[in-house]
């Protein structure tokens, strides 16, 4: 159970001798929503709270290594900023002078974006995501950027270049990832909540690893201008907080349209400061806080089969089912069904996205920024030496998977094949939404492995996304939640998939399991009992 | 010259060719902004002035598309009796190169916006179609200049993003001619429309040209080369009689065409080797993710259709029909979208259609031709010259002071009737000044005077011109003349 703050009286730790240690720890048990209303109450100042997280990133980062950058004195200075802007009025939001980590592949005007390579070491971009863009509009201040596979290819945080982060329950275990330092970031109290990317499950299974709530909203809901693109065609930037509600604050604060208008220019040509993505789809049914509501009375849940077979770890199996019993006590009406063409979701999406990141990846050729090889003699030296010194083993592997699926001969045979593979699979999620509201089952097949596990067997890294891809295949939302721990003590995380456009019932599916499995926990610990 | 050598050497076989060309013509687009940003497509612009994260290919950047581009590109494929593709997608082509920021140029390959047109052209046994494969859109790269001071290369992105389409013709064209009249076609539709200026020598039309030549009859056709960097008219004329002689002794001496790009010395008067076909590059080219496929509905193509101009035959048969000009001044004048518009305003503002047209047939291309020109480059309105004609009409100037007149709006649009007030030129029309002026004339040549009276009509020239001096020649010759009659 979380302790809350008696805000009432309390100005600042300062005034308060004696009681900084305690007013940090209480801080740092708030949520974002929670935090955001005591600063806004006036409990908390956006200082404070900034100076709570860079005081818990003094104790716990030098072990767990969740950040790539992190500028103390700039988010200091941007938080007290905030705090004037707070207290004259003109921000009001649920997320102002909350302390935000932003992952390392979303571009920060004026600070280093990395993408965790080796070839974008000193790259300091001259424009700001979107997403993030929102947030700073919002109030919410910026730690820093935290640490991600390399070009977010990988489950684990491991390919980065500048080294592992740790899984904040098990430091001898992975975060899981792409976005494992968000994740970690998050669970450690090193932030209040945080943005990740997911491709292929890279907010949702590194939340599930590290015992927080990752969500990946349908495809187009967040512009993704400015986020360094993996594959194109299923990047989403998406939240990770400490609670459902989060999520959906953070959500709705990220996919709003900022400040510049959509549409076309002047004669009716593009221009500069108006949409920015044209994949981006300006919803306007981004209200996800109102979805809050702990009720799934009549939902209809649907339990594909094929998540439940041959390579599902038995505890996290057990556990899953075990929430599943628990909605359907409280009124859902909870089904097996067969979803199929599970099995194919894997190849396609390895061949989808590694042919688009092959060509994304271009540009990073050592002429206009980030890395470049010393010593060539000639431009197509130059370009091989620096890719190679810039790129790490496992950017270098999807890149030649994605040159050779898109080559000349094998065009036809694997990159359309694999398109038609991605349709039939979105075919099949369009006839179970026909009969449930939310897919529900595991987020990975195991909690989080050791380090050093995975990379020595790539394939069998890849096999580990087998539960979240689908999602990113057929532009789904999905949200993944805290359901439990193995017996190691590493968390287990509960996946509940919406149909596109429908986040707000996979949050209310959510929201309503969180509430529920609180209340379960709060009455064993009155009771005695043991987890 | 090669051939006649060759043709000379076969003369007992004397074999017939026949010359196959399809041609690639790259357009660029009259847009304010880039293809996929808010850049200025300006030119002259001091390096990488125009660019923006998006046209230097920054991480995390993406395209949208101007929709003026495909406005433009419908517009041309409609014009071209081309089949508009209703649901059509962007490709990335990749290749690595520093003038192409990302890597990869945003292009079309699956699903072109136009496919299977054609146009008209006169060729010498009168009319020919010359289909039209597809018209595709896709992006400009940058520029490299190589410094050899420093020996280093330097990349201006201003071009980057600049909107193209690609016109790519099927191998109808059997001459240099037909490649001429074909691309003037080209020119003056697209012209028509406003899609483009279409300047060859500054880069805005530009064409490679596919040639194979085969026996004549022959069935198949022959192995083709590609053309690079044709900047002319005459270029194109000499690459094709070059390149077409160049096969031709490759096959008469029993060798075999290499499918090849080749590069076109316009100063040298030859073609060397880039690369052959088994360096080809494999482009791999996909659709392109960050871009949404475009649906084109019956509302967007009637708004296009509906908006397509009057084109240069029709106007034709109008001007024959309204406006007694001679056939070769309707052809000259409707040979530019600009000179017709200008002919019409001016027109439509009170200028008499045969005097408008002597002034365009004659003052106009004399100084175009004088200062090396073309009839786009116009800049004087309707409005002045309408009203230089007026002037000219109402005799209120002669015509020595009306050409001084018309090559200062040649040069910077001057308003006529200002200029005319400002230095004083216009013609007296003061009878008493006048008659003062004959009066003291007269007086001054009593020689003359004697001389005309006498039955010499020549001398009355020479009091006219004496008039015309002493008023500093603002007066109308014809007044003088009768002043002058009427006084001895």
């Amino acid at each position: 159970m979380r302790e809350v703050l008696p805000f009432a009286g309390q100005r600042s730790a300062r005034q308060v001798p004696g009681k900084e240690k305690r007013q940090i720890m209480d801080i740092l048990s708030l949520s974002a929503v929670e935090l955001g209303t005591a600063i806004r109450e006036g409990a908390v100042t956006a200082v404070e709270a900034m100076e709570a997280v860079l005081g818990r990133i003094e104790e716990s980062e030098e072990k767990l290594h969740c950040y790539i950058t992190i500028e103390k004195e700039k988010a200091l200075e941007k938080a007290g900023q905030v705090q004037k802007k707070i207290e004259a009025g003109e921000l009001a939001g649920p997320l102002a002078g909350v302390p935000v980590a932003v992952k390392d592949n979303l571009c920060t005007a004026g600070r280093r974006t990395t993408c965790a390579s080796r070839i974008l070491e000193n790259f300091v971009p001259t424009y700001t995501a979107e997403a993030v863009r929102n947030l700073e509009q919002a109030g919410a201040v910026i730690i820093g950027k935290t640490n991600m596979d390399e070009f977010a290819f990988g489950s684990t945080t491991e390919t980065s270049a500048y080294g592992v982060t740790r899984n904040p329950h098990q430091p001898e275990h992975v975060p899981g990832g792409s976005s494992g330092g968000s994740a970690a970031a998050v669970a450690a109290g090193e932030c209040f909540f945080a943005l990740g990317s997911d491709t292929g499950g890279s907010v949702r299974q590194p939340a599930s690893h590290c015992g927080v709530v990752g969500m990946k909203p349908t495809y187009g809901t967040v512009s993704r201008y400015g986020l360094v693109a993996y594959g194109s065609s299923l990047d989403q930037i998406g939240p990770l907080g400490r609670t459902v509600e989060d999520c959906a604050a953070i959500l709705e604060t990220i996919a709003a349209s900022g400040g510049g208008a959509l549409g076309s220019g002047p004669d009716g040509e593009a221009a500069a400061g108006t949409r920015k993505d044209s994949t981006y789809l300006n919803r306007k049914d981004i209200d996800f806080t109102s979805s809050l509501k702990k009720d799934v009375k009549g939902m209809r849940i649907g339990m594909p089969r094929d998540y439940f077979g041959q390579g599902l770890d038995g505890e996290v199996a057990k556990a899953v089912r075990m929430a599943a019993k628990l909605l359907a006590e409280n009124g859902a009406v909870v089904e097996e069904f067969d979803l199929n063409l599970v099995e194919y979701a894997i190849p396609a999406y390895y061949t989808i996205a590694a042919a688009e990141a092959s060509s994304n990846l271009e540009r990073f050729d050592g002429i206009k920024y980030g890395y470049r090889a010393s010593g060539a003699e000639e431009l197509h030296q130059m370009y091989k030496k620096t890719r190679s010194e810039g790129f790490g083993p496992e950017v270098k592997r999807r890149i030649m998977l994605g040159s050779f699926v898109l080559s000349s001969g094998y065009y036809d045979a694997y990159y359309l094949k694999a398109l038609r593979v991605k349709a039939m699979i979105k075919k099949a999620f369009d006839q179970a939404f026909a009969g449930y509201d939310c897919i529900l089952g595991p987020v990975a097949p195991t909690t989080a492995p050791r380090l050093g596990e995975s990379l020595s067997d790539p394939l069998k890294m890849y096999l580990g996304d087998i539960y979240t891809i689908s999602a990113n295949l057929a532009g789904l939302p999905a949200i993944s939640v805290p359901c439990g721990a193995d017996s190691r003590g590493l968390p287990i995380g509960l996946q509940l998939i919406g149909d596109c456009f429908q986040e707000k019932k996979i949050l209310q599916a959510a929201y309503t399991y969180e509430q529920l499995r609180r209340a379960g926990q709060e009455k064993a610990v009155r009771t005695g009992e043991g987890r | 010259m090669a051939t006649m050598k060759s043709a000379q050497m076969n003369k007992g076989f004397p074999k017939e060719y026949e010359t196959v060309i399809g041609l690639e013509v790259h357009v660029e687009l009259a847009t304010n902004t880039k293809i996929f940003c808010g850049c200025s497509t300006a030119f002259g612009g001091k390096p990488n002035s125009h660019t923006c994260p998006v046209c230097t290919g920054m991480p995390g950047t993406l395209p949208v598309l101007n929709k003026k581009v495909l406005e433009h590109a419908v517009a041309v494929g409609l014009a071209t009796n081309c089949t508009i593709t209703r649901y059509c997608k962007f490709d990335r082509k990749n290749y690595f190169y520093p003038d192409n920021p990302q890597n990869y140029q945003i292009s079309q390959l699956y699903l072109p916006i136009c496919r299977d047109g054609y146009v008209e052209i006169e060729s010498g046994e009168g009319k020919k179609r010359i289909g039209i494969h597809e018209i595709h859109m896709e992006e400009d790269a940058g520029k490299l200049i190589h410094d050899e001071w420093e020996d280093c290369t330097l990349v201006d992105y201003n071009r980057s993003g600049v909107p193209l389409i690609e016109i790519v013709s099927e191998p109808d064209m059997r001459s240099a001619e037909e490649v001429i009249a074909y691309l003037d076609k080209l020119r003056l539709i697209i012209q028509y429309l406003g899609a483009s200026d279409c300047k060859l020598q500054e880069g805005s039309m530009r064409a490679d040209v596919n040639l194979s030549v085969r026996e004549a009859g022959a069935a198949q056709y022959g192995t083709r080369t590609e053309m690079k960097n044709l900047n002319s008219f005459h270029a194109i004329a000499r690459a094709i009689e070059g390149e077409k002689n160049r096969q031709i002794d490759l096959l008469e001496a029993g060798q075999a065409v290499v499918q090849e790009t080749r590069r076109w010395d316009d100063l040298k008067g030859t073609s060397y080797a880039m690369r052959s076909k088994e360096d080809a590059r494999d482009y791999r080219y996909f659709p392109d993710p960050d871009l949404v496929p475009v649906s084109i509905d019956d509302g967007f193509l009637e708004e296009i259709r509906s908006r397509q101009p009057e084109f240069r035959t029709e106007k034709m048969a109008r001007y024959k029909a309204e406006y007694d000009i001679p056939d070769y001044d309707i052809e000259i004048i409707t040979g530019s979208k600009h000179m017709a518009d200008i002919f019409e305003a001016t027109v439509a503002l009170g200028g008499q259609p045969k005097k408008v047209s002597n002034w365009l047939m004659g003052e106009t291309l004399r100084l175009l031709k004088e200062k090396e020109m073309d009839p786009e480059d116009i800049r004087f309105s309707p409005e002045h010259l309408a009203s230089l004609i007026a002037l000219a009409e109402s005799r209120a100037v002669n015509s020595t002071v009306a050409k001084e007149i018309f090559e200062r709006m040649f040069e910077e649009d001057v308003d006529p009737e200002k200029y005319v007030e400002e230095r004083g030129l216009k013609m007296v029309s003061d009878e008493d000044a006048l008659r003062k002026a004959v009066e003291e004339v007269i007086a001054a040549n009593p020689k003359s005077v004697q001389d005309y009276r006498g039955g010499k009509e020549r001398a009355l020239g020479f009091l006219v011109g004496q008039t015309m001096k002493a008023m500093k020649g603002k007066a109308d010759p014809a007044g003088v003349n009768r002043m002058l009659k009427d006084l001895l």
